[in-house]
């Protein structure tokens, strides 16, 4: 390193400067990493977001159809007021509930076999299994179950060979049920399949060591440590469930109306975006209030 | 200890910065938000914003490009590939669902992006009071003066003598039912609201719904006074929606998509109901034992016009199509394909050559009577035609329909 006349060491160059500027602030580092990801997050999602659900405290003018910005609770008041509204979410979280407990039993014992019992080779096949229906379309699965579900499909067919009668499942909320189900398998059962992985099998050895049987193991030391799993993967069937409306519509019946359903009539012809923006905002809710349940249960601690 | 105490520090600091310049970010949005939210009213003829754009005089060169929203089935190669080869336009088709997607996609003025939407009556009012519609030079498009009068200048795509469009076919919402279980073909409306049917019965799930069962009690309980069954007063309305209240419980299934309707007829499902003439002809094509009729109260129509985009990028394109789709042979070319009735009188002839005895399947050749019968689709808007404000608007159409029918 030479030294100049005056005896200090060259005068550094722009990238050193800054180099050197940014490994003193540490902050500084840690904000420039940060923003792009946060700055797409918060200006193309948040904002967008909260541009569309601002709008849910404002009306629009009937005459000409533009948006009034006037400050009022009258479209959540138009919600909770009519009963028929308040029948739809109840049907809506009903069904959400419904299918994130049935696939919560369908899912345990598949991804326990598929974890600790199953060889290698059949984990890899199962696993394939499970994720291979990911690859079809939404739409091809929905008319899937429709031909089974059918006046003349698959299950009554199956039903009559075996002299067990008749089933009319297809347009109602059963089919629209049994349709969810099938279709978030999936992400309830990779969550609960990869904690179920992590446990030690030494665990499980230390409690029938310690004279547990089956189902106190699995009571008392599977589940609590599976639960973060059990968690995730609900929150995928409750949210997507919440909403949905495209299984509701074209596999449902005259009674099957969802809170997505109202939320797509609203906005086109209709013009009432703050209606169903207000309508948004209710599964929003909804969903915070599971989020917040779940930690409370201490779901979150092992993130 | 310090590191991880100062790690946790810098890690705050960094997300509070982070989060700061999103905070503004947000309040720059609501900012923006609060200056945008579409033009105001009365800017032209009859509250249109957009009535005094300037049209085109002359279609000069073409652009090379046409970007089309339409019905699946509305832009067969057929006649497409004609029009690419004459013009050079290329055409870009999106294809839409629903009206409401169709007003959805035109936002804005069809964003700089669209030239053009094929959009059904109950859409096009909603668009044109948008201001995402353009006037149109009715003079370039020779073909119009060969259409029928009541498709020359209709309520639903002109306003204040200004045309935003030009119409292109239309089809009725005919009573369709199973010839087996109704050897005589029913009379009307009345036989899908009795209960005798229950559990057999299919009705379109749209909101325009009401309009029909506004016309049946326009024939049926004349007190009411209905005139317009797309221009309802409170209780006119009210009684139109308590029609279809009291005949949920007998409806087996609204159809959301034509395939459904069908299938429910094919699967027995379904012995009667409200649909198109595409259902029909698809049924008739599987030898299924169809049936349709136009009843004695009359019967809704949808009727689809060819609306220009206010921020049109191709007009010479846009014009050229309009001229061209407008043309009796590739009218009639489009009625036999999808099974609807040309709006350009001299067409008749075209369809019977192509298939024998569809211009009378059609009704392409019907008498003034048969369309008189028919009350096309329209957006309901608060203004009447009689000049007062206080019809239904359309949004009470929807909550109605999703509140009280459903």
């Amino acid at each position: 390193m030479s030294l100049t006349v005056t005896g200090q060491p060259p005068k550094a160059g722009l990238w050193s400067r800054v180099s050197e500027a940014l490994w003193r602030r540490p902050w500084a580092r840690a904000t420039l990493l940060l923003t792009p990801p946060l700055a797409w997050f918060l200006l193309i999602y948040i904002a967008a977001l909260v541009v569309l659900l601002i709008t849910a405290f404002w009306q629009t003018n009937q005459l000409t159809g533009n948006i009034v910005r006037v400050w009022s609770l009258s479209n959540f008041a138009q919600i909770f007021q009519a009963p028929a509204y308040r029948s739809i979410i109840a049907r809506t979280v009903g069904i959400a509930a419904g299918v994130t407990a049935v696939d919560m039993i369908i899912a345990f014992p598949f991804a326990y076999f598929m974890a600790r019992v199953a060889a290698r080779r059949t984990r890899t096949v199962l696993y394939v299994a499970i994720l291979l229906p990911l690859w079809a379309s939404y739409l091809a699965k929905i008319y899937a179950w429709q031909l089974v579900l059918d006046r003349d499909g698959v299950l009554n067919w199956g039903l009559g060979k075996l002299g067990l009668g008749h089933l009319n499942l297809i347009y109602t909320n059963w089919a629209v049920f049994v349709t969810f189900c099938y279709i978030w398998l999936p992400y309830m059962v990779i969550p609960i399949y990869a904690a179920m992985e992590r446990i030690p099998p030494s665990q499980i050895e230390a409690s029938q060591d310690l004279g547990a049987r089956t189902w106190r193991t699995t009571r008392s030391v599977i589940l609590p440590l599976v639960l973060p799993g059990i968690v995730a993967g609900s929150i995928f069937t409750f949210s997507l469930t919440l909403g949905d409306y495209i299984t509701p519509t074209l596999i449902g019946g005259t009674n099957s109306t969802f809170i997505g359903t109202i939320i797509y009539s609203n906005i086109g012809i209709a013009n009432n975006v703050p209606f169903a923006a207000a309508m948004a905002i209710v599964p929003i809710a909804i969903m915070a209030c599971y989020l917040f349940g779940a930690r409370a249960l201490g779901a979150f601690r092992e993130l | 200890m310090h590191s991880q105490h100062s790690q946790q520090g810098t890690l705050g600091r960094a997300c509070r910065s982070a989060l700061l310049i999103g905070a503004v970010a947000l309040v720059a949005a609501c900012s923006s938000s609060s200056s945008g939210g579409g033009g105001g009213p009365g800017g032209g003829v009859g509250g249109v914003p957009t009535a005094n754009l300037p049209v085109l005089h002359k279609i000069g060169k073409g652009e090379g490009q046409l970007n089309l929203i339409a019905w699946e089935g509305y832009l067969q190669p057929q006649w497409v590939h004609p029009f690419e080869k004459q013009t050079g336009c290329v055409v870009n088709a999106k294809y839409a669902g629903s009206s409401d997607e169709m007003v959805s996609l035109m936002r804005n003025g069809g964003g700089g992006q669209y030239d053009m939407v094929s959009s059904s009556g109950d859409a096009d009012l909603r668009i044109i009071y948008a201001g995402d519609a353009r006037p149109v030079n009715m003079s370039l498009i020779p073909s119009w003066n060969d259409f029928y009068p009541a498709f020359k200048s209709p309520p639903f795509n002109t306003v204040g003598g200004v045309h935003y469009g030009v119409s292109l076919q239309w089809g009725p919402n005919v009573l369709m039912y199973n010839t087996k279980t109704f050897p005589a073909p029913p009379t009307s409306w009345s036989v899908i609201y009795n209960p005798k049917y229950k559990g057999q019965i299919t009705i379109p799930d749209n909101p325009i719904q009401i309009a029909d069962a506004a016309l049946y009690l326009e024939k049926t309980q004349p007190k009411l006074g209905i005139t317009d069954p797309y221009e309802l007063t409170q209780p006119q309305f009210q009684a139109a929606v308590s029609l279809l209240a009291n005949q949920r419980p007998l409806v087996k299934k609204y159809w959301a998509l034509a395939s459904q309707e069908i299938s429910e007829f094919k699967n027995g499902d379904a012995t009667i109901g409200a649909g198109w003439p595409y259902q029909v002809s698809a049924l008739k094509g599987s030898k299924f034992p169809i049936g349709s009729v136009v009843p004695a109260e009359g019967a809704t129509g949808w009727a689809d016009t060819w609306m220009l985009a206010a921020k049109v990028p191709h007009p010479n394109c846009a014009y050229q199509w309009m001229r061209y789709i407008s043309t009796p042979q590739v009218q009639a070319e489009q009625a036999v394909s999808y099974g609807e009735t040309p709006d350009n009188m001299l067409a008749c002839g075209y369809m019977d050559k192509i298939s024998k005895g569809s211009c009378a399947q059609y009704h392409a050749n019907a008498p003034a009577s048969y369309l008189r019968s028919i009350s096309l689709w329209k957006t309901p808007v608060p203004t009447c035609d009689n000049g007062k404000n206080d019809c239904v608007p359309y949004s009470q159409w929807v909550s109605a329909w999703n509140t009280q029918v459903k």
